[in-house]
């Protein structure tokens, strides 16, 4: 009984990392029909400078806790820097052309900044551990956890349901779903849809370095990071459901709990677990579990 | 009336396959492995085509280079020719099956379950002990149909990709200025009007498919025998993702623009990677945002400047 | 005038050629990770080391037998290709490499050995292999221009089932955390057959095997954790080496059971006080810390930690070793030949069966018909000492018992109970 209870947990700390990452990527897409493939860079970017803040303010012999600000300062300065950097300086420029020539342009930019990275951080690993030493362990059953996954889970509830309330309760996050809907209509409408990519696609940014932020006291920080998160995170994305945040989570969900089940009970298809999962939710329903209706076109 | 693509089409490769003996060794394999990667985004231009564009063709690149050294391997057959053979009859009855499947989604769903599939077959390769799982095996090719070949067989080799590529894309574009290749035309523009104009939209998408999985066998087949090593990374999404660059690099426009797309990315790459070490990744991805901001579609557009009645 | 001049000018010319003859430098081609994942733990260590080597070959500050500048007296001069990218592009590099330089020392990747191999046959190139691991090289095929400096990485598991042993005669239980991939699965493969040879009976709790990079392994942890095995066998490196640890150890797996980290010592000043005690830690081959206390390890040690202020890690040992061999072979090479700039033909003969001294010892090249290198190794236990990582109760094992015999294959030689020739 003990296994069946870990596999949930471990499957719950799982889902969360993987819901940050979707949210991100789920929201631009819905609303700017951009599979943003740099999401990865942007994840790792948040990793590296909150490893690096963080690093800054122990070194400065600060309280311990607030390295938990650092770690919110640093998604916060990656997301308002790079967001309107990549929205306003590249990609608007490329607005009415093909998805896939714009899946390129962020192809692209993941390479450059692949790079960029390497050449402020260095090729080696950077790893600040007092985050995820603080708070020590607690334990359910006869293992013990983290609490810092406690933290994970608590920040993609939080910013689940921030964006939630604000996309469903607030006048901007209407005009967000109506733009996710149609966006020339809303165009019609009177909204500014230019304002509301550079507001979605900064708040995507966001939430990439948020997972990245979130996930660096845990590992160590290194070169490629970003690359692995990016198939993990689209997986999850078209599996929920392409803009849609509630089928994020629960592709999220079910990903980590099919993952995590694998690793206990059968490790040698743990490999496929997240491809065999996207095949056949995509057998089952082709657009993924949640999708907005779609009027056709004749 | 003359068809101009068919006649640069022969030239070239007439012109290319005399100067076989005197080109140096280096550019003998480059070629090659633009050439054999050129089918693979040949097909991928007829996809588009079709108005679908596929992130898994690594799963047919994958298998018509495994298929290719299997034969190599348990029936100790070295002939390039039925290697070859083996490689495009796997991609094509592969594709045949799960055609059934793909034919129904469009646009990203087909993007993402394409690749969803590639990577279970790299999962699938790698879990193989037997067949060397990340470390892949090697291939040796000792004859053409026969006749041997051993020494010059980069060179042989040269001349069988340059034929192959000549032969697959004339028969590319006189498919596409076929019935079949207009209707795919139009399935992109409008895939319910071709319903209600009496077309099987899903046979032909399948057909498609098909032709478009053979041609990456026949891609990954030619690779596997130019490099002489095989690994699942062929099927991993990286692959599949540099063939739609290079697709969308040289434009849709033309079936002689995916050789030159993929010889100039073969070209920045080793350029970048020689001169830049250091930030090779760098260099690419700004070389690929330069090309598709000034030459948007593909580089095929700057070839046809002149100006048309629209 | 004029002609004294003249006479001046050609003796000059003379002397500059004939000096240039002497002098004409070798180029050496070095291929390893200078981006990607791999660059941290392997690549830049094995960079660093071969730029501070070469820099004191070539002002002759090696101490005996390696003081002669450069190789024989001809300056080096290194290129540097990064190993990043798929096979297909590491072959295409090295066609173009081998045409600017005389030879070619390189490759973690035991996928890129493995390709590289006969694209060196066909261009008959010279070419070092000095990190990759896979037995397959020389088990599957034999070369005449490929050379490999240092021991497969069955001697890694074979050397740590024997540790293991020699710890705990009477362990009941094992388990595993490796990358899934080739190397990830090799080493446990290896590791398992050796101690089921070692310990007929011995219980294997569970083999995980996380996707390669894949960072979380919180489930995998868990999975560890409940199966309460005696020893967990890793051969993690880079990132995911790092990460494990670091998510591990605050959960008390180090302390439920004894974590065996076969490339642990890449990460021991990185990681340092993170590594719980009672760790056993390897090099691959007595590197690093478990180095002989030789002139030479001694010179190497000084050159590396001035130069970089970091401690050289076992990437760099090998690739001092594959400078070395391959410098042991062209003077070797060289005398036979009357003291001239021996032939590509003469060097190789002359690397067969070499056995010449490294930083980290002898090297013997007596497998794969003269090809491949076999050295001994050695295990240790991770222990904190004011601070500082220390490695204590060092076992050595000699080569004869952690590399299998000329001829027979890695895996058949564990299996048959590690039978020598």
């Amino acid at each position: 009984m003990s296994d069946l209870l870990a596999v949930v947990v471990d499957g719950i700390i799982y889902s969360s990392w993987l819901f940050i990452m979707a949210a991100g990527l789920t929201l631009i897409y819905g609303v700017m029909k951009i599979l943003n493939i740099a999401h990865g860079s942007l994840y790792a970017l948040g990793a590296y400078l909150s490893a690096t803040l963080v690093g800054l303010w122990v070194a400065g012999g600060h309280a311990p806790y607030g390295s938990y600000a650092m770690l919110a300062l640093s998604a916060l300065l990656v997301g308002v820097v790079m967001g309107p950097l990549l929205e306003r300086g590249l990609l608007r420029l490329m607005y009415g052309r093909d998805e896939v020539v714009l899946l390129l342009v962020t192809y692209a930019v993941f390479l450059i900044l692949e790079d960029a990275i390497k050449l402020v951080w260095g090729v080696d690993s950077l790893y600040v551990a007092q985050p995820y030493d603080l708070p020590g362990n607690f334990t359910i059953g006869d293992l013990s956890y983290p609490v810092y996954n406690l933290v994970l889970i608590g920040t993609a509830v939080v910013a689940g349901l921030a964006l939630a309330w604000a996309l469903n309760r607030t006048h901007h996050g209407k005009m967000l779903l109506a733009v996710i809907h149609d966006s020339e209509v809303s165009r019609a409408l009177g909204i500014n849809v230019g304002r509301v990519y550079l507001v979605t696609f900064t708040i995507g940014t966001m939430l990439a370095a948020v997972g990245g932020a979130v996930t660096a006291p845990t590992l160590a920080v290194s070169a490629g990071m970003g690359v692995e998160v990016i198939v993990l995170s689209f997986a999850v994305v078209v599996i929920g459901g392409l803009g849609s945040l509630g089928g994020a989570a629960l592709g999220a969900l079910i990903v980590g709990l099919v993952r995590s089940a694998a690793v206990h009970y059968w490790p040698t298809v743990e490999l496929f677990s997240v491809y065999s999962v996207m095949a056949m939710v995509l057998i089952a329903r082709p657009k993924g579990l949640f999708t907005p209706p779609e009027a056709r076109r004749i | 009336m003359k068809d101009r693509t068919l006649i640069v089409l022969a030239a070239a490769s007439v012109v290319m396959a005399a100067s076989i003996p005197l080109t140096p060794q280096w550019l003998v394999f480059l070629i090659t492995l633009a050439l054999a990667k050129g089918l693979v985004v040949l097909g991928l231009v007829l996809l588009m085509r079709t108005g679908l564009v596929s992130f898994g063709q690594g799963l047919y690149y994958c298998l018509g280079a495994y298929a290719a050294a299997l034969v190599e391997q348990s029936f100790h057959v070295n002939d390039a020719a039925l290697m070859l053979a083996a490689a495009v009859v796997a991609a094509a009855a592969v594709a045949a099956v799960l055609g059934f499947l793909l034919a129904a989604y469009r646009g990203i769903f087909f993007a993402m379950l394409s690749m969803a599939l590639s990577m279970i077959l790299f999962g699938l390769l790698v879990k193989s002990a037997a067949l060397g799982s990340t470390d892949g095996f090697n291939i040796a090719t000792h004859s053409l149909a026969g006749a041997k070949i051993e020494g010059s067989a980069g060179r042989v080799l040269l001349g069988v990709t340059i034929v192959s590529f000549a032969a697959a894309a004339a028969g590319l574009h006189r498919y596409l200025n076929s019935h079949l290749g207009r209707l795919s035309a139009a399935i992109r523009d409008n895939e319910l009007r071709v319903e209600y104009l009496g077309a099987s939209v899903r046979n032909v998408v399948h057909l498609n498919y098909v032709i478009a999985a053979a041609l990456g066998g026949l891609g990954g087949g030619l690779t596997a025998l130019a490099v002489g090593h095989i690994d699942p990374d062929m099927a991993y999404w990286t692959t599949s993702g540099e063939f739609v660059f290079v697709a969308v690099l040289s434009g849709t426009g033309n079936v002689l623009a995916p050789f030159a797309g993929s010889a100039l990315y073969e070209a920045i790459r080793t350029l970048a990677n020689q001169y830049a070490p250091n930030v090779w990744q760098m260099t690419l991805g700004a070389a690929m945002l330069a090309i598709i901001m000034f030459a948007p579609d593909g580089l095929w557009s700057l070839f046809r400047r002149r100006a048309r009645a629209s | 005038m004029k002609r004294i001049v003249q006479w001046a000018a050609f003796s000059l010319l003379a002397a500059c050629c004939g000096l240039a003859a002497a002098q004409q430098p070798l180029k050496i081609g070095i291929v390893t990770f200078l981006s990607g994942p791999a660059a941290g733990p392997f690549g830049v260590p094995a960079r660093n080391s071969a730029e501070v080597v070469v820099e004191g070959l070539n002002a002759g500050r090696l101490p005996a037998p390696y003081a002669t500048k450069g190789f024989g007296g001809a300056p080096l001069e290194i290129t540097f290709v990064d190993e990043a990218g798929p096979t297909t592009k590491q072959v295409a590099d090295f066609r173009n490499l081998a045409q600017r330089v005389d030879l070619v020392i390189g490759y973690v990747s035991s996928g890129n050995c493995l390709a590289v191999a006969p694209v060196a046959e066909e261009l008959k190139k010279l070419t070092v292999f000095f990190d990759c691991g896979t037995p397959r090289i020389f088990e599957d095929a034999t070369y005449k221009y490929v050379f490999r400096t240092h021991a497969t990485a069955t001697m890694d598991s074979v050397g740590a089932a024997l540790y293991v042993m020699d710890r705990d005669p009477k362990v009941k239980s094992i388990a595993g955390v490796n990358q899934n991939y080739a190397w990830g699965q090799d080493s446990w493969n290896d590791f398992e057959a050796a101690m089921k040879v070692l310990k007929p009976g011995v219980e294997v709790k569970t083999s995980q095997m996380p996707k390669l990079f894949a960072g979380q392994f919180g489930a995998e942890i868990s999975t560890l954790l409940s199966s309460n095995a005696e020893f967990i066998h890793s051969s993690f490196w880079g990132g995911d080496l790092e990460a494990f640890v670091l998510q591990a150890a605050p959960r008390d797996l180090f302390k439920k059971s004894t974590v065996i980290l076969t490339t642990g010592e890449t990460a021991m000043f990185k990681l340092a006080d993170k590594i719980p005690d009672g760790t056993i830690m390897g090099a691959r081959g007595t590197h690093g810390v478990l180095a002989p206390q030789t002139e030479l390890n001694k010179w190497f040690r000084a050159a590396y930690e001035d130069r970089y202020q970091l401690s050289p890690v076992y990437p760099s040992y090998h690739m001092v070793q594959a400078i070395l061999g391959t410098k042991a072979a062209y003077e070797k090479a060289q005398a036979a030949n009357g003291g001239k700039p021996p032939s590509q033909d003469q060097i190789i003969a002359a690397f067969e069966n070499l056995t010449y001294e490294s930083p980290s010892g002898n090297v013997q090249m007596s497998l794969g018909k003269g090809h491949q290198a076999v050295q001994g190794t050695a295990y240790g236990t991770s222990k904190l000492v004011q601070g500082k990582l220390t490695i204590t109760d060092v076992k050595y094992y000699p080569a004869e018992k952690v590399n299998p015999p000329d001829g027979m294959k890695s895996e058949d030689w564990i299996k048959s109970g590690f039978k020598a020739k």
